[in-house]
């Protein structure tokens, strides 16, 4: 399945759905672009719903992190949304998820959000 | 390699494509092995984590020069080589992707990863002079249904 992503808004917020693999040549560049249009727009409260990723390798982590720490210095948070079991797995050998903040309900990723 | 490990070897292109070919080859083997989702899962990152290096960090994307896969079925585990023409590396040289001044750094897990899905792992210097990562997968009490045993039998006797 190949990457897709759209954004909307909700709320205060932006929350990109993301489907199919994030990795090195498919669906990390358009990630890393999508989420600096939107800090060039000035939205800087994103949210990734990555309930329908398949599948996300090294490259795509690293894009999940430079994307988490480019919204931190610009005084913005990204929360992550819906993770599948891999993806969990992925970012719990690798300690990310105590660095991500992530929930299973959009409506309380939303309410995160100060 | 004993009499009953089969053994396949593809020479790869240092391009981006060749990440995901050879993993799909990897997938099939570890498949007609009968690896379970899980175990194919964790192979083909490894080997899409392997060739990534080879190709970015080995062999620097130059279109000039090759990526060496090979895949041995032996009969109690997987074993997969990828080589490139690179310099070479040194494990101990690899930073720990879980230390904490690591934990944001927008790269350097593959090895990590690799070394975590595989039941072996090393790297040593090539023939080719660059790194040859070496990882395998062992048969599990897990193997699928449809597993293929590694010495085939000819056609029974008439």
């Amino acid at each position: 399945m190949t990457f897709k992503a759209t954004a909307r808004d909700s709320g205060s917020a932006t929350v990109i759905d993301i489907s199919g693999r994030i990795t090195l040549g498919e669906g990390s560049a358009t990630l890393r672009e999508m989420i600096r249009d939107h800090l060039n727009q000035g939205h800087t409260k994103l949210v990734l719903n990555l309930g329908d990723v398949s599948y996300i390798d090294s490259s795509g982590i690293g894009e999940l992190v430079s994307g988490y720490t480019t919204v931190k210095n610009l005084g913005g948070d990204l929360k992550l949304l819906n993770l599948t079991k891999k993806v969990h797995d992925l970012l719990q050998i690798t300690k990310l998820y105590t660095v991500f903040d992530v929930y299973n309900d959009e409506h309380a990723a939303i309410g995160s959000f100060r | 390699m004993t009499a009953e490990t089969k053994r396949i070897e593809v020479t790869l292109e240092t391009l981006l494509d060749s990440v995901c070919l050879a993993e799909e080859i990897c997938l099939r083997i570890a498949d007609t092995a009968g690896f379970d989702e899980d175990d194919c899962h964790k192979i083909g990152m490894s080997v899409r984590e392997g060739v990534i290096n080879a190709y970015r960090y080995g062999n620097r994307s130059q279109r000039g020069k090759k990526i060496y896969l090979t895949v041995e079925l032996a009969p109690d585990k997987m074993e997969i080589h990828v080589m490139d023409q690179g310099q070479g590396f040194n494990l101990a040289d690899v930073a720990d992707p879980l230390a904490e001044e690591n934990l944001l750094k927008a790269s350097g897990r593959g090895i990590f990863l690799m070394r975590s899905f595989m039941d072996e792992f090393a790297v040593q210097r090539s023939r080719w002079g660059g790194a040859e990562v070496i990882m395998a997968k062992r048969y599990s009490a897990s193997r699928g249904s449809n597993h293929r045993p590694a010495s085939p039998q000819g056609p029974a006797p008439g």
